[in-house]
């Protein structure tokens, strides 16, 4: 039987062409914005636009239909990328732009303690409070979190208990921060009377907030070790609590680490809660079962509310620690998940 | 000190499923046992009931009986990791730690139980072991690497050494040496030879050369008809099973004129 060669080539268009075609897209689109005087972002718009027609039919005429789609939809993807940056672009920018200017020693190492009209002030004290707050928050929840989800995981099964917990679990993930708040406040006050306000308040009302978040990542994480793994462990003797302590939680634990700083992430900014129950000092208390203790988003939102130029030029400081402080979280978490990956390759 | 299984009349189920039907025989101490049959006949289901490692899968169970050693297996009173202690198993897929070095992996079962060991105790174990499992040459230079970042059958092998690592009475595996190059699975043979003197050992395998090279028994085991549960067709010394089988499907098997 004789057949067709196999044809396994086919034109390509050079490495260079969708630069070709984005540039040509931006001088195209610059004539109406020159003529029409629009601003750069519709220029940019009109170029995008003008880019996703242009890219796939010229890669229809020369490659082929699938090669066509392909520069669409990765045309498309790259858009929604744009897309999806630009905010949290813009956003840094303006809390850099604003906020840097009034980051300096004294800022970031005095209180507001007597500080009075114009003086500069600092933020010390709320980046105490910021700090203790949600790590002991972290302290009640991560604990609690994990647990629950070695439950469901290990123990819980299909059982109406494991359900139940996961339904709950859903339901605490939509609860809003000020009922937490409330909760942690009507709490306190039961136990310790009606005037009583203590660091320890917003610590429990961010680790209601925490705790779902901290649940279902750890959920995840610990149904994505094969259950190949566990086997083995079973098969040499190793009794069931060792496993899960051996195996599956070192296993995991790359995925574990992240899922809690996510959490802490969500919560290390949380205003309303924190206002409610830890209250607002102007100076530093580093006793979290004793007086009201100011964080970073009460001391940011109180300085706004004061509506003087140096409580703005305070409140956008503040900000840029926070998210400072989330930043460097995030890498910590990473370096972490990094040390702790399971190990592959040789 | 080594450990006959007698197994009558087991049914073991996934669920609902009934996988594998009334099996009777009994496992020989300090002999070596085959079980063949076509792929999803239950072998490893099986395999899997003899040290109590079908009931991990949620759902699964098992009825009838297995004693070990006098012992009724799935007695209440029977705690399965005083079983699977006296009974390993190399898995039929290749399962290392992730989270471990060679010589981690090879170590687990103490590691795992926190049972402490001398250094030089710890490396005499980790090397008799990956010696008697052919991969020492290949990974002596490199035991701190991590277990998973060894080639399939290498990995196999890692799981045999770590397997009789713990020294188990009983060792059961399933078709150890699918993924080995003939060099390797004739030094698994020349272990599972030496083991036989002191343990029971039970291998599924789907190399007829190799059941007849290694066992002393050999069970078959056959599906009815397909989507009916497996069971136990013949049951026999290996020697008789190759030359002169009681079943005619048995000998259909063995000589490849089935399916
Ligand atoms: N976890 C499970 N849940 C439900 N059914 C299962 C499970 N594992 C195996 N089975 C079923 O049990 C039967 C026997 O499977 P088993 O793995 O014991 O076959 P096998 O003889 O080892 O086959 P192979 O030679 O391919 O390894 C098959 O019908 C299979 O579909
Ligand atoms: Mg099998």
């Amino acid at each position: 039987m004789t057949s067709a060669p196999m044809v396994l080539s086919q034109a390509r268009l050079p490495r260079w062409a969708p630069a070709l075609v984005a540039v040509v897209s931006l001088a195209l689109a610059g004539l109406p914005a020159l003529l029409s005087g629009w601003g750069p972002v519709r220029w940019v718009f009109a170029a995008v636009a003008v880019f996703l027609v242009a890219m796939p039919l010229w890669s229809r005429l020369v490659e082929g239909r699938r090669a066509a789609v392909d520069r669409l939809v990765t045309g498309l993807i790259h858009t929604a990328f744009g897309l999806a940056v630009t905010p949290l672009v813009w956003l840094l920018y303006v809390v850099v732009r604003s906020g840097a200017p009034a980051i300096n020693g004294e800022f970031l190492s005095v209180s507001m303690l007597n500080v009075i009209g114009a003086e500069q002030g600092g933020i010390f004290h709320a980046l105490i409070g910021t700090l203790l707050i949600t790590l002991a928050a972290a302290v009640i929840s991560v604990p609690i979190g994990i647990l629950t989800a070695v439950y469901l995981v290990e123990y819980g099964g299909r059982s109406r208990i494991a359900r139940t917990i996961t339904f709950l679990v859903d339901v605490m993930t939509g609860i809003p921060s000020i009922v937490a708040g409330l909760f942690a406040l009507a709490l306190l006050m039961l136990l310790f009377g009606p005037a009583f306000r203590a660091g320890i308040g917003g610590s429990i009302a961010l680790s209601l907030l925490m705790i779902p978040t901290v649940v279902r990542s750890s959920e995840e994480m610990m149904r994505l070790v094969p259950d190949d793994l566990r086997e083995a462990s079973y098969a040499l003797g190793v009794p069931k609590w060792r496993t899960i302590t051996r195996v599956v939680l070192p296993t995991s634990l790359a995925g574990l680490v992240t899922g809690v700083v996510l959490a802490i992430s969500r919560v290390i900014g949380e205003t309303a809660p924190l206002l409610v129950v830890a209250g607002a000092t102007d100076g530093v208390n580093t006793n979290l079962f004793d007086g009201r203790m100011t964080t970073l988003p009460v001391f940011i939102y109180s300085q706004y509310a004061s509506s003087t130029p140096v409580g703005y030029q305070r409140a956008w400081g503040g900000a840029l620690v926070l998210i400072a402080l989330v930043m460097v979280l995030n890498l910590v978490a990473r370096v972490i998940g990094r040390i702790f990956a399971p190990a592959r390759g040789r | 000190m080594a450990k006959s299984i007698d197994v009558s009349d087991l049914h073991i189920y996934y669920g609902d499923f009934l996988a594998v039907e009334g099996v009777n025989l009994t496992v020989k101490s300090r002999s070596v046992t085959a079980f063949i049959g076509p792929s999803g006949c239950g072998k490893s289901t099986m395999l899997r009931s003899l040290n109590r490692m079908h009931e991990v899968i949620p759902g699964a169970r098992v009825e009838g009986k297995i004693v070990v050693d006098g012992q009724s297996l799935y007695d209440p009173s029977v705690d399965p990791v005083a079983v699977r202690r006296q009974i390993g198993m190399v898995f039929q897929r290749p399962n290392p730690f992730p989270t471990m070095s060679i010589y981690d992996n090879v170590l687990a079962g103490s590691r795992l139980n926190a049972r402490r060991l001398k250094r030089s105790e710890a490396d005499a174990i980790v090397e008799s072991s990956l010696r008697r499992a052919n991969l020492w040459s290949e990974v002596k230079d490199r035991l701190g690497r991590p277990g998973m970042g060894l080639s399939g059958g290498q990995q196999q092998r890692l799981c045999i050494a770590r397997a009789i690592a713990v020294e188990p009475e009983v060792l059961l595996m399933d078709e150890p040496c699918s993924a080995l190059d003939p060099i390797s699975t004739s030094a698994i043979e020349d272990l599972i030879h030496e083991l036989k003197t002191e343990y029971t050992i039970v291998i599924v395998t789907h190399n007829m050369q190799q059941a007849a090279r290694v066992s002393d028994d050999t069970a078959f085991f056959n599906l009815k008809a397909a989507g009916q549960p497996g069971r136990l067709v013949e049951f026999n010394p290996t020697r008789k099973m190759f030359s002169t089988p009681d079943e005619p499907s048995t000998e259909a098997y063995i000589s490849g004129r089935f399916g």
